[in-house]
C-alpha cells in the first residue's frame, strides 16, 4: 500500500488544522496514524504532530498530499532525515533492525543526497558503502561481519511503480491473471514487447520447465533462440534432461514425440541420455564434440544464450552442468537476471518463483502456465508486476513465436 | 492607535484578481478620490487617530490598500509576499518607507504567500488568520514564531471573501463581527469556541463589506447601506460612521484595506 509520512507543526490543535488533515486524509480513501504528537503546553506554544497515510493507490496517495499540503501538512521527505546504517555482526547475520527490502526502485538519503539502491531485489539487506556513497542490495548469506546495513526506516524511500501502465506494453492485461481474457491479443501484446525489447537491444530471460518438451513445444523455443528473441535461460536439470533425451533419442520420458507412442524401453531413455552427458562432462562439450546436434540446449550453446541449471532433491543425475549448491543456485542467477528487461517464465513453479524473488519489479513478467495456482503464487510472494496466461505452453509458444515471426517480416504482419 | 494610508492617486481597476473587479468596471477617479478624503477626514478629524501616507506608485493600483502590505509588530515590519505578481510591485515601496522610519524589517521565505493584515487580525491575545485564497497557512506559523502568539489559521472557502478582513472583523477581545459562509465548519466552529460573543451578518450586508470595517475603541468606521449591522452595533454601544466607499469595492476592498495599524 502506498505510503508517506507527513509532518504538521503550529497551532494545529485549536485551530481544528490537525482534525481537518484526519477527516482529508478518511475522506479521500485512505487510513492515517498518528505516528506521535507533541502538544504546546501555553497557547502560544506550537504542537506537532507526525501522521503516516496509507492511500490504495500511489495516485490517491499524491492527491492526498497535495491537498494536506495546503493545510500544512508537508511529507516528511522533505525534511532531511539521513538513513541510519549499522555494522553487520558477524557474518551471514544482519544487525537486529535491519530494513527489509522490496523488489522496488529505492532511495536511501546518504548525507542530504538521494542515493539509488543499486540491484533491487526483495528480502534483502542494503548494504552502505559510504566511502564510495553507494548502496547495494545483499541477500542475508552474503553479508559480512562489519559490512554497514540499513536499520529502521528513516531516510528510506521507495519509488512505487505505476499499476496502471499507460498505453503499451501490457495496456490489455488489466487483471493480473486470465483464464477468461482472449488469449491472443495478449499473446500478440507479449510479442510486441519481446520485439521491442530485442530492438533495443535488452535482454530477454525465459524460465521453463520440462512440460515444454512433453507437450511439444521446444522447436517454438528454439525458433525463438534461433531468432535472438533469448538472452538468457533459467531452468532446472529436468528441462535439460527431456531436451536431450529430445534430441538423442526422439523421446521425451519415452514416448515419441513425433508418433505419440511409447519406445520400448523408453523410460530409461532420460537416464541414457544423462550418462552420455555426463561421460563428456557437460552441455557445452556434448554439442562441440557432435554428441548434441539439436534441441533447445544445443541451439543455446550455439546462440551463446547464457543459461543456468538449478537442481532440486529428485533429480536424477543430474547433469553436469547443474548446481546442485542452492545458494551458489541462487547466486548464478542473481548474476544473470541483472540488465534483464523481460521475462517470460512458463510451465515452471519452483524456477518461475525463485527467479521472482530475484527480479526488480521494473522488469516486465509474464508468466504462463496451466495451472492458475502458479501465477498466483508468483503475485503473492511479491513479484505483483507479473502477469499472468493461463493456458497450455505449446499453443502459447507456437502462437507466440507465429507472432514474432509477423512482426520479422512486416509484408505478412497484421491485417 | 497610528494608521498607514496611501492617497489613490494611481487607483483603478487595471487587471482582476479577485471576482469583484472587472476592468470593464471602472472606477470614477474623481469620485474614489473623494471617498478616501472623507474616510481620512472621519479618521483624523472625527476620531483623531494619528494618520500616516505613503506616496502612491504608478501602476501599482492597489497601494491604496495598505492593509495588505505586511504586518507591523512593535517595532518590525513583516512584509507580504503578494500571492498575485502584478502586486509584488508595492512591496519595495513599503518596505522603504518602513526602513527610514527604523523599523526592523522581516521578509518572510519567497515560496509562502503573505497579505498581511489583511489575513491576520488579533482578538485579545489571539489571532485569527485566514488561508488558502491569499495567504499560505505555513506563512501565518512563521508569523506566530516571529510575535510569539497563538495564531488560529481559518480556511477561506468563498472567493468573494478572499481576505480574512472582509468577512470577519474583531470588535474587542469578545466580540466580532463575521460573515459565517465565507467559513468552512472548522473555521466556525474554532470562531465559535473562542469568540464569547460572535455577530452574524446577513449576506446582503457582508456584500457591502460589512465586515470590512475599522475599529477604534468605541467608534467603527465601514461603508453605507448596512443598516442591520448598524443598529446592531449601535445597541452595543459602539458609534457608527458611516462612509460611501462603493468606488474601492469595485476592486474588492473597503473601509479596513485602505488602513494599516502601524502603533
Amino acid at each position: 500500500m502506498p505510503r508517506s509520512v507527513v509532518h504538521i507543526s503550529g497551532h494545529i490543535i485549536d485551530s481544528l488544522i490537525l482534525p481537518k488533515i484526519l477527516d482529508i486524509i478518511i475522506s479521500l480513501g485512505a487510513e492515517f496514524q498518528i505516528l506521535d504528537i507533541h502538544i504546546g503546553q501555553r497557547r502560544a506554544d506550537r504542537s506537532s504532530a507526525r501522521v503516516q497515510i496509507d492511500a490504495p493507490t500511489e495516485e490517491s496517495l499524491q492527491q492526498i498530499l497535495a491537498k494536506v499540503k495546503e493545510h500544512g501538512a508537508l511529507p516528511l521527505d522533505t525534511e532531511d532525515e539521513v538513513v541510519r546504517f549499522e555494522a553487520a555482526p558477524t557474518d551471514g547475520i544482519f544487525p537486529g533492525d535491519f530494513y527489509a527490502t522490496t523488489n522496488l526502485p529505492t532511495l536511501i538519503r546518504l548525507d542530504n543526497q538521494w542515493v539509488e539502491v543499486e540491484h533491487p531485489e526483495m528480502d534483502c539487506g542494503i548494504r552502505v558503502l559510504p566511502q564510495s556513497r553507494r548502496a547495494e542490495t545483499v541477500p542475508m548469506h552474503r553479508v559480512k561481519k562489519g559490512d554497514f546495513i540499513v536499520i529502521g526506516h528513516g531516510g528510506v524511500k521507495i519509488v512505487p511503480m505505476e499499476r496502471h501502465v499507460p498505453r503499451e506494453p501490457f495496456e490489455f492485461m488489466s487483471s493480473s491473471i486470465s483464464t477468461e481474457q482472449p488469449k491472443g491479443l495478449m499473446i500478440r501484446e507479449i510479442a510486441d514487447s519481446m520485439i521491442r525489447v530485442r530492438a533495443a537491444q535488452g535482454r530477454i530471460l525465459v524460465v521453463a520447465g520440462p512440460g515444454l518438451v512433453h507437450t511439444g513445444a521446444a522447436r517454438h523455443l528454439i525458433e525463438l533462440i534461433e531468432n535472438d528473441f533469448v538472452q538468457v535461460l533459467f531452468a532446472g536439470n529436468g528441462l535439460a534432461v527431456h531436451d536431450i533425451e529430445s534430441a538423442l533419442y526422439g523421446t521425451s520420458l519415452g514416448v515419441y514425440l513425433d508418433k505419440n507412442i511409447r519406445a520400448s524401453e523408453g523410460h530409461e531413455h532420460h537416464l541414457r541420455a544423462i550418462n552420455a552427458i555426463r561421460k563428456v562432462g557437460g552441455i557445452r562439450q556434448a554439442v562441440k564434440q557432435g554428441l548434441l546436434q539439436r534441441g533447445i540446449f544445443y541451439s543455446c550453446v550455439k546462440k551463446g544464450v547464457d543459461f543456468v541449471l538449478a537442481g532440486s532433491i529428485r533429480d536424477d543425475g543430474p547433469l553436469p552442468d547443474v548446481i546442485t549448491d542452492t545458494l551458489q543456485a541462487q547466486e548464478a542467477m542473481r548474476e544473470k537476471v541483472r540488465n534483464v528487461s523481460f521475462a517470460l517464465m512458463m510451465a515452471t513453479t519452483l524456477h518461475a518463483i525463485a527467479t521472482g524473488n530475484l527480479l526488480p519489479a521494473t522488469v516486465k513478467t509474464v508468466c504462463v502456465d496451466i495451472n492458475p495456482a502458479v501465477v498466483t503464487k508468483l503475485c503473492d510472494r511479491g513479484t505483483f508486476q507479473a502477469v499472468g496466461l493461463v493456458t497450455d505452453v505449446e499453443p502459447f509458444l507456437r502462437e507466440l513465436s507465429q507472432y514474432l515471426r509477423q512482426g520479422d517480416n512486416p509484408a505478412d504482419a497484421r491485417q | 492607535m497610528g494608521l498607514l494610508m496611501c492617497p489613490p492617486a494611481h487607483y483603478g481597476i487595471e487587471y482582476e484578481i479577485n471576482p469583484w473587479m472587472s476592468t470593464r468596471r471602472q472606477s470614477d477617479p474623481q469620485r474614489a478620490r473623494s471617498q478616501w478624503s472623507d474616510l481620512r477626514h472621519i479618521l483624523q478629524h472625527r476620531l483623531s487617530l494619528q494618520v500616516e501616507f505613503i506616496d502612491a506608485v504608478a501602476e501599482q493600483p492597489d497601494m491604496v490598500f495598505t492593509a495588505n502590505a505586511g504586518l507591523v509588530w512593535r517595532h518590525k515590519f513583516i512584509a507580504s509576499n503578494f500571492r498575485h505578481e502584478v502586486r509584488r510591485g508595492e512591496v519595495p515601496h513599503f518596505i522603504e518607507w518602513f526602513r527610514r522610519r527604523a523599523f526592523e524589517i522581516v521578509r518572510l521565505p519567497d515560496e509562502l504567500f503573505f497579505e498581511g493584515e489583511g489575513d491576520l487580525l488579533a482578538c485579545g491575545d489571539v489571532w485569527f488568520a485566514g488561508y488558502h485564497i491569499r495567504s499560505d497557512v505555513l506563512a501565518h506559523q512563521r508569523v506566530a514564531e516571529i510575535i510569539n502568539a497563538e495564531v488560529l489559521s481559518l480556511e477561506l472557502t468563498n472567493r468573494w471573501f478572499y481576505h480574512l478582513d472582509t468577512c470577519f472583523c474583531p470588535l474587542d477581545a469578545e466580540r466580532a463581527l463575521y460573515y459565517p459562509p465565507a467559513f468552512d465548519r472548522y473555521g466556525q466552529e474554532v470562531l465559535q469556541s473562542r469568540i464569547a460573543e460572535l455577530i452574524p451578518v446577513c449576506a446582503a450586508e457582508a456584500q457591502r463589506f460589512a465586515c470590512n470595517a475599522i475599529v477604534a475603541d468605541n467608534a467603527i468606521v465601514l461603508n453605507e447601506g448596512c443598516p442591520e449591522v448598524r443598529q446592531r452595533l449601535q445597541q452595543l454601544g459602539f458609534t457608527v460612521h458611516e462612509t460611501p466607499l462603493d468606488e474601492f469595492i469595485k476592486a474588492g476592498g473597503s473601509a479596513k484595506c485602505m488602513v494599516l495599524t502601524i502603533t
